[in-house]
């Protein structure tokens, strides 16, 4: 019997150059870069990409005060997927309903405001909160958003560091054919920007980010590029069996086309281009897509010196030949490293190139690295496309998580 | 202090934890919980800024004495000049 199909059916989402997808497509095609300065706690000014939604539209004050930047993040576009997807929601038998989050890490950022805290009281720990645990508990973006939404169906995190936004939907879309869940709200959200620990330990592997111009801080496949700017963000998507979809007269975004998740099992950080080749080989498989039939390839690339090269290494081993209508490109060279949220948002930024038939860029290159230079490549300026059917999204993450997700253009 | 100025402490921490809701009409003497929307990590919340703001420490077991902003004045206010005596 032929699995399900699935479709994507709304999208909510906040990225650090926009709220909407509107707004996010057309930063993405206007070279508009979301990499600000902060202040980060022990650091002072760091590089990062900063989100602006307006967290009071779906929540309360209190819920602000009780809950997690994660937990906002992920009810703000939770509700504006739902809104998006044009679903009865209030109609919808709320045991049926999944969500399902990915979430490179949660909990650094709570744990270090608490040990904050109680550093001026001596480190007293009488004075630590009574809502560590429920903020620092690994399904606490999930559970948030469960609470808002009023869904008893399953809610959970799938932690799988910088693969996780591809996991989300890759699980959600599991959930659906098990028929688990009836409705999905799956994706991706990081509040990473908020601990300081994450610029710390890339400061200490010598893979954090400098450039004297923010907006040029993130560069993958320049020459000159110097590690990762690291971003909030979130992006959740509404995912149904297509008959349901049809059955409600949902607008269609994509249909999920493959997927594949695999491991390295060679270093804690280090990727790997053979298990990358791999992922991605085995998504194609389970598509019925050959590489010549991929139009957009997203990169997963960080902008490190070694991890871009490796990436590149592995997407020319499948793409490197009679690949003539597959664009590559980049959308952490815009908005950072959102983390979790990265495989997510990256797709969606370039979803609507199956109406507009247009590819955005990977910026900010100014001296293409010649190991990074794939065919195919879209640099700086937006590209035409003769035609965009299918799109296939990498994420991979520490410890050597790789995930490929591929979606096409709906066709019934 | 004045019981009075024990019960504006009180309302003071209040408008901090649930900052959504209206304290102008407050009645003293009826229960927190039965005119403000208030679950019992809200309470824990008022027993940790007294710790915190003013030095105050309710153990578990007189958690009931919060009840009220009418109660919390006829326990708290002590608490606090005993403090201030000590200064």
């Amino acid at each position: 019997m032929k699995p399900a199909r699935i479709v994507i059916t709304g999208i909510g989402l906040t990225a650090p150059n926009g709220n909407t997808l509107a707004d996010f497509r057309h930063s993405l095609l206007n070279g508009v870069s979301g990499v600000s300065r902060i202040e980060v706690r022990h650091m002072g000014q760091q590089l990062a990409g900063v989100c602006t939604y307006d967290p009071l539209k779906y929540q309360k004050r209190k819920e602000l005060r009780v809950g997690t930047r994660a937990g906002s993040i992920s009810i703000y576009c939770a509700r504006e997927a739902l809104a998006d997807s044009g679903v009865a929601f209030d109609a919808l038998p709320k045991d049926r309903v999944g969500i399902y989050l990915g979430c490179t890490e949660h909990g650094n950022v709570e744990t270090e405001n608490e040990i904050h805290n109680i550093s001026k009281f001596a480190y007293d720990t009488k004075f630590w909160s009574h809502y560590h645990n429920p903020r620092t508990v690994a399904n606490n973006p999930a559970g948030e958003t469960s609470l808002n939404l009023g869904v008893t169906g399953p809610a959970y995190t799938l932690g799988a560091a910088c693969a996780a936004g591809n996991l989300g939907l890759i699980h959600a879309t599991q959930m659906l054919r098990l028929r688990e869940c009836d409705f999905a709200i799956c994706g991706g959200v990081s509040e990473s920007s908020h601990t300081f620990g994450i610029f710390a330990g890339f400061k200490s592997q010598n893979a954090l980010a400098t450039h004297e111009d923010a907006a040029k801080a993130s560069r993958p496949f320049d020459k000159a590029r110097n590690g990762i700017v690291i971003s909030e963000g979130g992006c959740l998507y509404t995912l149904e069996r297509l008959e349901d979809a049809q059955a409600r007269g949902a607008k269609i975004y994509a249909e999920i086309a493959g997927y594949h998740v695999n491991s390295d099992a060679s270093d804690y950080v280090l990727p790997n281009p053979t298990r990358q080749a791999e992922c991605v080989r085995a998504a194609l498989g389970r598509s019925g897509l050959a590489a010549r039939d991929i139009h957009i390839v997203n990169t997963h690339a960080t902008a490190t010196p070694l991890g871009d090269i490796q990436e590149c290494e592995a997407i020319r081993a499948v793409f490197g030949v009679d690949c003539p209508e597959t664009h590559i490109n980049n959308t952490k060279s815009f908005i950072g490293h959102a983390m979790g949220a990265a495989g997510a948002l990256e797709l969606a930024g370039n979803l609507p190139s199956f109406n507009d038939g247009i590819v955005h860029p990977s910026i900010n290159v100014d001296d293409l690295d010649p190991q990074c230079a794939l065919p195919g490549l879209v640099l700086n300026t937006p590209r035409a496309a003769a035609r965009i059917d299918t799109i296939l999204n990498n994420s991979f993450g520490m410890l050597g998580i790789n995930s490929t997700l591929i979606v096409r253009r709906f066709v019934a | 202090m004045t019981k009075d100025e024990c019960r504006q402490v009180v309302l003071d921490i209040i408008a901090d934890i649930a900052p959504d809701e209206d304290l102008s009409n407050v009645k003293p003497e009826v229960r927190l919980r039965d005119q403000l929307q208030l679950d019992s990590m809200d309470f824990l919340d008022i027993v940790m800024e007294l710790r915190k703001r003013h030095g105050i420490e309710v153990p578990e077991a007189d958690y009931m004495q919060l009840a009220s902003l009418d109660s919390c004045a006829e326990y708290l206010t002590p608490k606090f000049n005993a403090l201030a005596g000590k200064s």
